[in-house]
């Protein structure tokens, strides 16, 4: 059989990430993916040379929109942590809230992306229109819809009001609603069975070989969720991570669903246990120094940050580790074996964010 | 630091990954940092939210054996430390010779001061 390599990407219409996979096929069936990254490398790691320990923060918020607000804690804990710095718990608390709406507004918008994959445009526009709740919380209680820069060194510089937590109360209980009327669709509809379920299938033991993080690892039945490390405030919520056994795309699908509405839960139970007290601590003393390696959950799943500090404003190291570069060895594990038409979906289970790995 | 530090050589290094491997345990990723003259590598590895680090110090100039043939994972890693430190890895199992990120006509190693390297042909 001869072969044939087709280049998939770097602009490619259902993926709106700039990635490229040289796929060798024969007979429609893939045999082999080679992916080239490099499109948009920003280079913010080197950033930590000129800019100083504070403003990274707006560096590590930019490294991925989506996922801003969580790279803003894992950076802020690690600082925290070098300079001894102990945060008010009640931002501990707001940094969870606006981290769960964050992943919710993530799955949602993947969730849209993913139906929009194969062709159900009808279900992609009504993840999207239940996002934009999601987008209005973020925007009324920060400012802003995505990047909402609210973390600094110390705890957090906005705060809830009692109207605000109300407001919030009534909207994350509509997007339940709206949410869970989608599910039989999103988890049961033939059509999309018929494009998800047995493709791009990852066994338990494949997915921990290759160093799978997020939904992409518990879709292949690992129980493996960073927040269970109880980082910031997430040792006094209770939930569990959600589970799914079947390995293919309709599996890594359902769990991000049902984180969907998990973060729910979880910005409920903050709010229930929200303390009064003070949004951040003045940070005083040298600058920090050390190293420190430091773990959190994002929406695509554990994302590290190893930070080396020198005692000056400067950070002598800052290496970020972001999930979509973890899962791109199980999506080049996945591919093979795989029919073409098939490519898509398999590469956007991953939920891939190429701004994230090319930091 | 978060976890247990196990400091290897360049020598120990593929036998105490190979020692991590068959304990069941995940490789995370690597972090790299300049010392002096010398590269550090720590090696992440995770087994029940547990982490444990190997800590290689080893000189910027010299090949790095690649543990890409034990964790197939790691070939993304080291292509990148092969990028932004000019670091070579022996057996890199998928190796873009220093273009993962970077362009072939570029001579300045990002993260290494004053450092110039030939552009590609």
């Amino acid at each position: 059989m001869a072969t044939t390599v087709i280049p998939f990407g770097p602009q490619h219409p259902v993926l709106p990430e700039p990635v490229h996979l040289t796929l060798k096929v024969e007979d429609e069936i893939v045999k082999e993916a080679i992916p080239a990254l490099g499109y948009v490398h920003r280079g913010l790691e080197k950033l930590a040379d000129i800019r100083d320990y504070h403003q990274m923060i707006n560096v590590c918020e930019r490294v991925c929109g989506i996922c801003s607000m969580i790279h803003a804690v894992c950076y802020s804990q690690s600082i925290e942590e070098l300079m001894g710095v102990e945060v008010p718990d009640r931002a501990k608390m707001l940094r969870i809230i606006w981290s769960e709406l964050h992943r919710c507004h993530s799955h949602l918008l993947w969730l849209g992306l993913f139906a929009d994959a194969f062709g159900f445009e009808a279900l992609f526009m009504q993840f999207w229109r239940v996002r934009e709740r999601i987008m209005d919380i973020n925007e009324a209680t920060t400012g802003s819809r995505v990047i909402v820069s609210v973390n600094v060194i110390g705890g957090v510089r906005a705060d809830l009001s009692p109207e605000q937590i109300r407001w919030i109360l009534s909207e994350i209980e509509i997007v339940e609603k709206e949410v869970r009327a989608m599910q039989d669709t999103i988890m049961n509809d033939y059509t999309v069975k018929s494009r998800t379920v047995g493709i791009g299938v990852m066994t338990k033991e494949q997915a921990w070989e290759l160093g799978a993080a997020g939904p992409t690892l518990r879709g292949s039945g690992v129980a493996q969720d960073m927040r269970m490390t109880g980082y910031g405030a997430y040792g006094e919520l209770d939930f569990e991570p959600v589970v799914e056994t079947a390995g293919d795309c309709w599996a890594r699908s359902t769990v991000r669903f049902r984180e969907v509405l998990q973060s729910i839960d979880l910005v409920r139970q903050a709010i229930a246990k929200l303390p009064e007290g003070e949004l951040a601590t003045k940070v005083k003393g040298n600058p920090p120094e050390g190293e420190i390696f430091t773990r959190v959950e994002q929406p695509r799943g554990e994302c590290v940050y190893y930070i080396r500090g020198n005692g000056t404003k400067h950070l002598d190291r800052l290496r970020i580790r972001t999930p979509t570069f973890a899962n791109i060895p199980p999506l080049l594990g996945m591919l093979p074996g795989c029919e073409l038409a098939d490519v898509p979906v398999i590469v956007l289970s991953i939920d891939p964010c190429i701004s994230c790995t090319e930091r | 630091m978060q976890g247990k530090v196990i400091d290897v050589t360049v020598d120990s290094l593929v036998g105490e990954v190979m020692h991590m491997k068959n304990d069941g345990q995940r490789l995370v990723t690597y972090s790299t940092y300049q010392e002096g003259d010398k590269i550090g590598i720590l090696y992440h590895f995770d087994k029940n939210l547990e982490i444990t680090h190997l800590r290689l110090l080893a000189d910027m100039d010299k090949p790095i054996p690649s543990v890409s043939g034990v964790y197939f994972a790691a070939l993304l890693v080291e292509n990148e430390i092969r990028d932004q430190w000019d670091v070579k890895f022996d057996g890199l199992v998928l190796d873009f010779n220093r273009t993962l990120y970077l362009d072939p006509e570029v001579t300045q190693v990002p993260l290494v001061s004053n450092v110039k390297i030939e552009p590609k042909k």
